[in-house]
């Protein structure tokens, strides 16, 4: 099998995995002339956009699709009849270092299917990682799935050589990871990630203090996961729950969202319809509300309940928090001003500094990039005072529905 | 009218000067135009610049925020930039605090200005495509761009920093950049046609294109906001975009109308990997067994069972209140700051910590979330009692002859009902099994008192109640 069909297959392979992201590591750069790559640390580069609206950063494939697991989500299960290949060590690197250089990728995210054991699968990943960084000085962003269970050394290596390291959590529920996944042990995912946090606080430690000559390095873009979200039953809430718990003890820098979707050869026990994309959005923008928003779980969205689809979560607990608005725009907080709708942390940082010069008024909202229809029921401006009762209109959320459509003839 | 003629597109610094004059001067915005030599909008300008511009004297001081601001909106395409910067320079003279009003028509225009900038700057970090001319070791890359304002010379030095091994050239319509390895260096720009129009690898960058699309969630609306058709043009991938686009609805309906197939049986596949054997020991058996622990709602949240630790033979068995942040994710019990606590205290009281047992009395830690730290929650009765199968079995697995119960969890356990610590502490109680018990603090109860005296206090007490355990360790070393 040539490279570029083993390409097709292992880049078909992964797919379904969420995670693109090539920001928050450490600045490097090759300018000492050893080696190719370097990394932006604040923002990472998305070099391009496949028709799914999904950025394209790095090479994602899996190093082998062939997998001992039977996890019926995955389109790799043992049982499904779907091409086989795996890359050589070699194989994989030089495509690396080929699409790098090109400027069609920010690095690698190498991931595999489980063959053999946890530590073989883990020391070949770690492998493609090792020759990258040592024999080629390749300074790009790396991204390594962790294997459950992998040895500790191994796991070690491999943050010494990654920028982040993740590993999947997969399901909302552990019941349904059983179901589903009979042979993944949420137990040991969560043993692994808990491992992973340990080896990223004694790295921060370490580069805090300023007696050690040289830190240990440790996957300094830290570690993400990601939940298949519309396979099994678990309602918006639990999905949101489990994430700020993992957010919460695993330091994780990112929960991803994967709205579960077709695949081929689709075990018979999935629900085969289309992705709930627009679900999937919410739980992002309810998970951007926790972390950066100050919103707390039980704030979003109450127990056993769902994200609304017809309009976003802040806005959803703005209209069942009308009591706490209109809110005067010149005088609220930052914790109050975010929390009103169409507000983002850069406009609320834009309106904190201009107010304290000058007073904002109506027609200052669009240069504040704030979208009108969203805000005015809920602010007060010095021009600008919502119509009385306005908010107590049973029909307020009615402004901000999209607009209903006579559906077509077909002629 | 004062005439100004900058010495090319991006002349910042020539910008710069000709502004602080003109400032200092008094000359209003309304008064200046400015072009750039060799433009249209130089045809106008008298033929010799303006007297005031030979005097230069004085300075004045603008917060580097606009400095900033300016550097990159003078880069922008719009010919009125010059005009826009130098009437928000102007107002900033004597009003300091404008740069900070986003609200005000000339700083929200200059910021939308070099916002503009800084986005065609990514994106020429990002849609550059180098092609090779030459094989590998002596091979020459090249690009084709479109820039949409006059970036080349803000985005270069990160191709220099990335790619320093090799030589490269980023050719477009205004000006090309140039890297030999060692240095960055600039000429005029050229037309489409001289650079080159294929390369080998780019057959495999669209196989890797399309296969890592998922046609089942088209969005195409997502991909053009961030990567506009504008820039197709000179993305080797673009070229497929539209059939996969046309194919992606075809290619989902045909997944979800085929039945799946019956499942591939798969040869002999080892056992799960994950599925660990018990193992004979007793202590390890019931550790084991604990780990799969749903006795209460606890192990939910909690990343594992922390169990016991410590010999089988030891004669005295430490039980804490539940495992902290650190022991949850370790799986050890005591490793966080309150072991450390409790590590040192052992040491002065003369107790051997390697031949005590240390265990909880809840062994799944009970936290709430808070951001991005879990803040410790006290169990309640019925999880003390639903873990008190596990410290049962612990005691009659190591047979220990005192039981240090640390904390009010802890003597609740021991004791199987509440135990206020204040009355029992620092006695040995006999047990109705005829084991002996000793009520002290937690350790972390130490930790968190505020005073500094108080807590001296305090731990010295903690370290004379496990002085009566040390006592008690080497009474039975001697009889053994």
């Amino acid at each position: 099998m040539d490279v570029q069909r083993k390409l097709e297959i292992l880049a078909d392979a992964a797919k379904y995995d969420a995670s693109c992201a090539s920001s928050g590591t450490e600045k490097r750069d090759s300018s000492d002339g050893r080696g190719m790559g370097s990394t932006a640390p604040g923002m990472g580069i998305c070099h391009s956009y496949a028709p799914d609206g999904r950025c394209i950063s790095l090479l994602k494939v899996l190093l082998t699709n062939a997998c001992n697991y039977d996890c019926l989500y995955c389109v790799n299960r043992a049982s499904s009849n779907v091409p086989r290949a795996r890359f050589t060590i070699d194989e994989a690197v030089k495509l690396t270092l080929d699409f790098y250089r090109r400027n069609y990728i920010e690095g690698l995210f190498l991931s595999s299917g489980i063959i053999r054991s946890p530590d073989y699968t883990m020391e070949q990943v770690v492998s493609v990682a090792r020759k990258l960084r040592e024999q080629h000085h390749f300074r790009g962003y790396i991204h390594l799935k962790t294997i459950p269970e992998a040895d500790d050394a191994l796991i070690a290596e491999a943050g010494k050589y990654a920028d982040r390291l993740s590993i999947n959590i997969e399901m909302p529920e552990e019941t349904s990871l059983q179901q589903f996944a009979p042979e993944k042990d949420v137990r040991a995912i969560r043993r692994t990630m808990g491992r992973l946090r340990l080896k990223l606080d004694e790295a921060e430690e370490d580069r805090s203090a300023k007696t050690k000559a040289k830190p240990q390095r440790f996957a300094p873009a830290g570690q993400s996961t990601q939940m298949i979200v519309g396979a099994d039953s678990a309602s918006d809430h639990t999905i949101l729950h489990t994430s700020a718990n993992l957010y919460g003890a695993y330091r994780l820098r990112r929960v991803y969202y994967s709205a579960f979707s077709p695949i081929p050869d689709a075990s018979r026990a999935l629900p085969l319809v289309q992705p709930p994309l627009l679900r999937e959005h919410r739980l992002y923008q309810a998970d951007w509300l926790m972390r950066f928003y100050g919103f707390d779980v039980g704030e979003i969205v109450d127990d056993s309940a769902m994200l609304p689809l017809d309009v976003d979560p802040k806005l959803a607990w703005a209209l069942r928090h009308r009591d706490r608005f209109p809110l005067d725009v010149n005088r609220a907080s930052r914790e109050e001003l975010l929390r009103v709708p169409g507000f983002g942390t850069k406009a609320v940082e834009r309106i904190i500094a201009t107010r304290r010069t000058t007073t904002i008024r109506f027609s200052d909202l669009a240069r504040l990039h704030v979208p009108r229809n969203k805000a005015l029921p809920f602010i007060v401006l010095s021009d600008h005072r919502p119509t009385p009762h306005r908010l107590d209109e049973e029909r307020l959320i009615e402004r901000f529905k999209p607009k209903a459509t006579q559906l077509g003839f077909g002629f | 009218m004062q005439y100004i003629t900058l010495d090319n597109q991006t002349d910042f610094d020539g910008w710069r000067k000709s502004a602080r004059t003109l400032v200092l001067h008094h000359v209003r915005p309304a008064d200046v135009t400015w072009a750039v030599q060799g433009d249209e909008a130089e045809l106008f300008a008298p033929p010799s610049p303006s007297p005031i511009l030979e005097i230069n004297d004085g300075t004045f001081n603008v917060s580097a925020k606009f400095v900033e601001l300016a550097k990159a909106a003078i880069l922008h395409r719009d010919p009125e930039r010059f005009a826009i910067l130098y009437r928000l320079l102007f107002r900033l003279k004597d009003n300091h605090d404008l740069i900070e009003v986003a609200t005000d028509p000339d700083v929200a225009q200059v910021t939308a200005m070099a916002k503009a900038v800084y986005r065609d700057e990514h994106k020429m970090h990002a849609f550059v495509r180098f092609r090779e001319i030459g094989r590998e070791r002596q091979a020459h890359y090249v690009a084709w761009f479109e820039p949409e304002h006059h970036i080349v010379e803000l985005a270069a030095p990160f191709f220099a920093r990335r790619f320093a091994d090799m030589p490269w050239s980023i050719l477009t319509p205004d000006l090309c950049a140039h890297w030999d390895g060692h240095a960055l260096s600039f000429t005029p720009g050229v037309g489409k046609s001289e650079a080159p129009s294929e390369d080998r690898l780019e057959e495999t960058w669209r196989r890797y294109y399309a296969s890592i699309f998922n046609p089942a969630r088209l969005k195409v609306k997502a991909m053009q906001a961030e990567m506009p058709k504008k820039y197709w043009r000179n993305l080797p991938e673009a070229s497929i975009i539209k059939p996969l686009i046309e194919d992606a609805e075809r290619m989902t309906g045909a997944m979800i109308a085929n039945a799946a197939t019956d499942p591939h049986k798969p040869q002999k596949r080892p056992e799960a990997p994950m599925k660990r054997k018990p193992a004979a020991d007793d202590l390890e058996s019931l550790r084991e067994e604990a780990a799969h622990c749903r006795a209460c709602h606890l192990y939910k949240d909690a990343t594992q069972t922390v169990f016991g630790e410590g010999p089988k033979s030891a004669n005295i068995m430490l039980v804490g209140e539940q495992p902290g942040d650190k022991e949850d994710l370790a799986g050890h019990p005591f490793v966080g700051p309150a072991g450390q606590m409790l590590d040192r205290a052992l040491e002065e009281a003369g107790v051997d910590r390697k031949k005590v047992y240390v265990t909880n009395a809840v062994k799944h830690f009970k936290f709430v979330p808070r951001g991005k730290v879990r803040l410790h929650q006290k169990p309640n009765t019925p999880e003390i009692r639903a873990c008190r199968q596990w410290y049962e079995r612990e005691v009659s697995a190591i047979q220990p002859d005192l039981i240090v119960a640390m904390g009010a969890t802890a003597a609740q356990s021991v004791f199987g009902k509440i135990t206020p610590i204040g009355k029992t502490r620092g006695r040995v109680i006999e047990l109705p099994d005829g084991r002996k018990a000793l009520v002290t603090v937690h350790p972390s109860y130490l930790l968190r008192l505020p005073d500094p005296e108080a807590k001296m206090l305090e731990y010295r007490r903690f370290v004379e109640d496990l002085k009566i355990a040390a006592g008690l360790q080497k009474k039975s070393v001697r009889a053994a």
